[in-house]
C-alpha cells in the first residue's frame, strides 16, 4: 500500500467511530422505530406483529377515536404555531436588526439584553411564562391579569392559556406561548440578521444615496434583497425546532384542557412514555420526522450545491 | 458624519429601550418573586411588587428543599447537571475537532456524502429515535444513568460539533498542512502540530455551545431518567413546578439557580456563544 492510500485508509479510520455511532442511533434508529410504528406494540411488553398501516390510520381517522380527534388538533396548532412563531421572530428580529445597525449607543448592551434568553432553557422559560400568563381566578386574580386589573383595563382580561375559545381551528391559548417561544428565539434571527446588514458593504450603501435613495429607499432595494438567504436560513432552523417543540410547551401548560395547546411532541411522549402504547408513539413521531425532513433535506441540498458551486 | 439627535434618532432609541424593557419582563419577574417571602408571594394584590426586602428563604428551599413538605431540594441535581455535561460536552468536542478536521482537509472518497448524512442527525425530532434508545440502553446496561445520557448527547453532539470543526478548519490554509507534510508529517503529526495549536478558539465556540446545550436540554433526560436523584436540573425544575403545592418563591429561585450557569457564560462570553449560534445554520 502506498504511503497516501495508507493515510486515506487512515483518515477514513478517524472518523469511522462517529459514522457507525450515527448510522446506529440516527438511521438505525429511525428504521427501528418506522418498525414499530407498523406493529401492535401496545404495552410494557414489545410486541413486532405486522400492523400494516393499521396505526397511521387510526390517526388519522375522521373525528373517529379520541386519538384522531387529539392528533387533528395537535396538527393545526403545529400549523398556526409555526406560522405565527415564524412571523414574530422574523419581524421582531429583522426590526430590531436594523434599529441595532444605526450607530447605537449601547448597541452591546441591548444585544445581550435581546439574546440572552437564548442562553436559558426552554424549562425557565416555560415556568417564568407559565406565571405570567397565569389568569388567576375571578376573586384572586394572577399575573398579566392582575396587572391589567390594577390599572383599569379590566376588559383586556382574558384566560390566556387556559382559554379554550379558537377561532375557525386556530386556539387562542396558544398565543402566550408563541409569545414566550418568540421571546426565547427572536435574538436568534436578530443576531442572523445583524451579522448580514454587517456584511453588506459601506460603499453600496453610499452609491444607493448617490442616487437619490434615501434611507428607507437604501433598506428596500438595495439591503432587505441581500438577506433573503438569511430569511431562509432562519424559516428553517427555526421552523425545524418548531415544528417538534415540546419542552417549552409541556413545561408551561402541558396539553391543556381540550388539547387546546397540545403538539405532537407532548402526545407522543405521554402515549408512549406515561400510556406505554408504544406503536402509536411511534407512529407520531415518524409524521413528525417526514413533517421536519420535507423542510430539511430540500434546505441541506441546496447548501451543498452552492458550497460546491463556490 | 456626525449624528445629533434628531426626533428620528430619539424614536429609534425608544423603541430600543422598549423592547428592551419586554425582554426583561421575565427577568424582573423571576428576581422580584424570588426575593419574597412565602407569605409576600401569596399576596396577590402585591404580584407584581418589588420585594419587601432581601428574602433569601427561598433560595435555601430551592438548594435544600422543604423535607416537610415533600420538596426535594436542587442542589443535587444541580450536580447531576455538572457530571452530565461536563463529560458529554469534552468529549463530543473532541470528536468534533477530530472529524471537523478529516472531513475538511482529507476528504476521502464519499466524504462529500457521509457529512450532509452526518447533519441530518442534528435536524431529526429526537421523539423519532427515543423508543430504540431507551430499549438498546436498557439492553446494554445503560438504562437509567448519567453514562447513558452522557453517551446519548454525545452522539447525537456529533453533527453540530463536526459542522462547526469543519467550517472553522476550512479557514486554515493549506499551505501550513502542506508545509508539515513536507517536513515528514503524517495525518495525526499534521493534526498535532499544526491544527490543534490553531484550534482554541473552535473548541471555545463548540464547548460553549455544547455545554449550553446539554444543560438545557429536557427530552432525553426526562425519558432517559426516571429516578429523581439522578436526575439533571431541568427535569427537577419541572418536577417542582408541577408539584401541586406551588411555592412560587421557591419555584423562581430554582429556575434562577437553573438558569446562572449559561447565562454566566453567555454574559461573559457572548462573542463565541453567537458564534455557535450562526454555525448553525449550516453555511455558518
Amino acid at each position: 500500500m502506498t504511503h497516501a492510500r495508507r493515510e486515506r485508509w487512515l483518515a477514513f479510520l478517524m472518523v469511522l467511530p462517529s459514522i457507525i455511532l450515527i448510522a446506529i442511533f440516527v438511521y438505525g434508529f429511525i428504521g427501528w422505530t418506522a418498525r414499530v410504528s407498523l406493529s401492535r406494540w401496545d404495552g410494557i411488553r414489545p410486541d413486532y406483529t405486522w400492523a400494516g398501516l393499521d396505526n397511521y390510520k387510526q390517526l388519522f381517522a375522521g373525528g373517529g377515536s379520541v386519538a384522531a380527534r387529539r392528533f387533528a388538533i395537535d396538527l393545526w396548532n403545529t400549523f398556526f404555531f409555526t406560522l405565527l412563531f415564524l412571523a414574530a421572530c422574523v419581524v421582531v428580529g429583522l426590526l430590531l436588526a436594523i434599529l441595532l445597525d444605526q450607530k447605537i449607543k449601547g448597541e452591546g448592551i441591548f444585544r445581550t439584553i435581546y439574546l440572552f434568553p437564548m442562553a436559558i432553557s426552554f424549562v425557565v422559560t416555560g415556568v417564568v411564562w407559565q406565571w405570567i400568563f397565569a389568569p388567576g381566578t375571578e376573586t384572586r386574580l394572577r399575573g398579566v391579569n392582575a396587572l391589567l386589573h390594577s390599572v383599569g383595563l379590566d376588559a383586556l382580561r382574558w384566560g390566556w392559556y387556559t382559554d379554550t375559545s379558537s377561532i375557525g381551528p386556530f386556539h387562542v391559548a396558544l398565543i402566550p406561548v408563541i409569545i414566550a417561544a418568540a421571546w426565547q428565539l427572536t435574538g436568534y434571527t436578530t443576531a442572523m440578521y445583524l451579522a448580514g446588514l454587517r456584511a453588506v458593504p459601506e460603499e453600496l450603501r453610499e452609491a444607493a444615496r448617490v442616487d437619490g435613495a434615501n434611507e428607507i429607499g437604501v433598506y428596500r432595494h438595495i439591503i432587505l434583497p441581500m438577506l433573503q438567504p438569511i430569511t431562509l436560513s432562519a424559516l428553517i432552523v427555526l421552523g425545524h425546532i418548531s415544528l417538534k417543540i415540546f419542552d417549552l410547551i409541556y413545561t408551561m401548560t402541558g396539553r391543556g384542557t381540550g388539547f387546546v395547546t397540545d403538539v405532537p411532541g407532548i402526545f407522543m411522549f405521554e402515549t408512549t412514555f406515561q400510556g406505554n402504547h408504544y406503536a402509536q408513539g411511534a407512529t407520531i413521531s415518524i409524521i413528525m420526522l417526514l413533517t421536519v425532513t420535507l423542510v430539511v433535506v430540500p434546505y441541506l441540498i441546496y447548501s451543498f450545491r452552492r458550497e460546491v458551486e463556490l | 458624519m456626525t449624528r445629533r439627535l434628531n426626533p428620528a434618532r430619539i424614536g429609534i432609541y425608544m423603541l430600543l429601550i422598549l423592547f428592551a424593557i419586554l425582554f426583561l419582563v421575565p427577568v424582573y419577574v423571576l428576581l422580584a418573586s424570588s426575593l419574597k417571602a412565602f407569605a409576600e408571594v401569596q399576596d396577590l394584590s402585591k404580584l407584581w411588587r418589588l420585594p419587601s426586602g432581601l428574602h433569601l428563604e427561598s433560595f435555601r428551599s430551592a438548594w435544600f428543599g422543604i423535607p416537610e413538605k415533600g420538596l426535594r431540594g436542587l442542589a443535587p441535581n444541580l450536580l447531576n447537571s455538572l457530571y452530565l455535561t461536563v463529560p458529554a460536552t469534552i468529549i463530543s468536542s473532541m470528536l468534533g475537532s477530530l472529524n471537523g478536521y478529516v472531513l475538511c482537509k482529507w476528504k476521502f472518497r464519499g466524504a462529500n456524502v457521509i457529512f450532509p448524512l452526518m447533519l441530518f442527525g442534528m435536524f431529526i425530532p429526537y421523539q423519532s429515535i427515543l423508543i430504540p434508545l431507551t430499549q438498546t440502553l436498557a439492553a446494554i446496561g445503560l438504562g437509567g444513568t448519567l453514562w447513558g445520557l452522557i453517551l446519548v448527547h454525545v452522539v447525537y453532539g456529533i453533527p453540530i460539533t463536526t459542522l462547526i470543526f469543519r467550517n472553522y478548519y476550512a479557514e486554515v490554509p493549506t499551505d501550513l498542512i502542506e508545509a508539515a507534510r513536507i517536513d515528514g508529517a503524517g495525518i495525526l503529526g499534521v493534526y498535532w502540530r499544526v491544527i490543534f495549536p490553531l484550534s482554541l478558539p473552535g473548541f471555545v465556540v463548540v464547548i460553549i455551545w455544547q455545554f449550553t446545550n446539554i444543560w438545557n436540554e429536557f427530552l432525553f433526560a426526562v425519558t432517559l431518567l426516571q429516578k429523581p436523584e439522578l436526575q439533571p436540573i431541568t427535569v427537577a425544575l419541572r418536577n417542582l413546578a408541577g408539584s401541586q403545592i406551588k411555592e412560587w418563591n421557591m419555584v423562581m429561585a430554582g429556575a434562577l439557580i437553573a438558569a446562572i450557569p449559561t447565562l454566566l457564560i453567555y454574559v461573559l462570553m457572548g462573542r463565541y456563544f453567537v458564534r455557535g449560534l450562526l454555525a448553525g445554520s449550516v453555511k455558518g
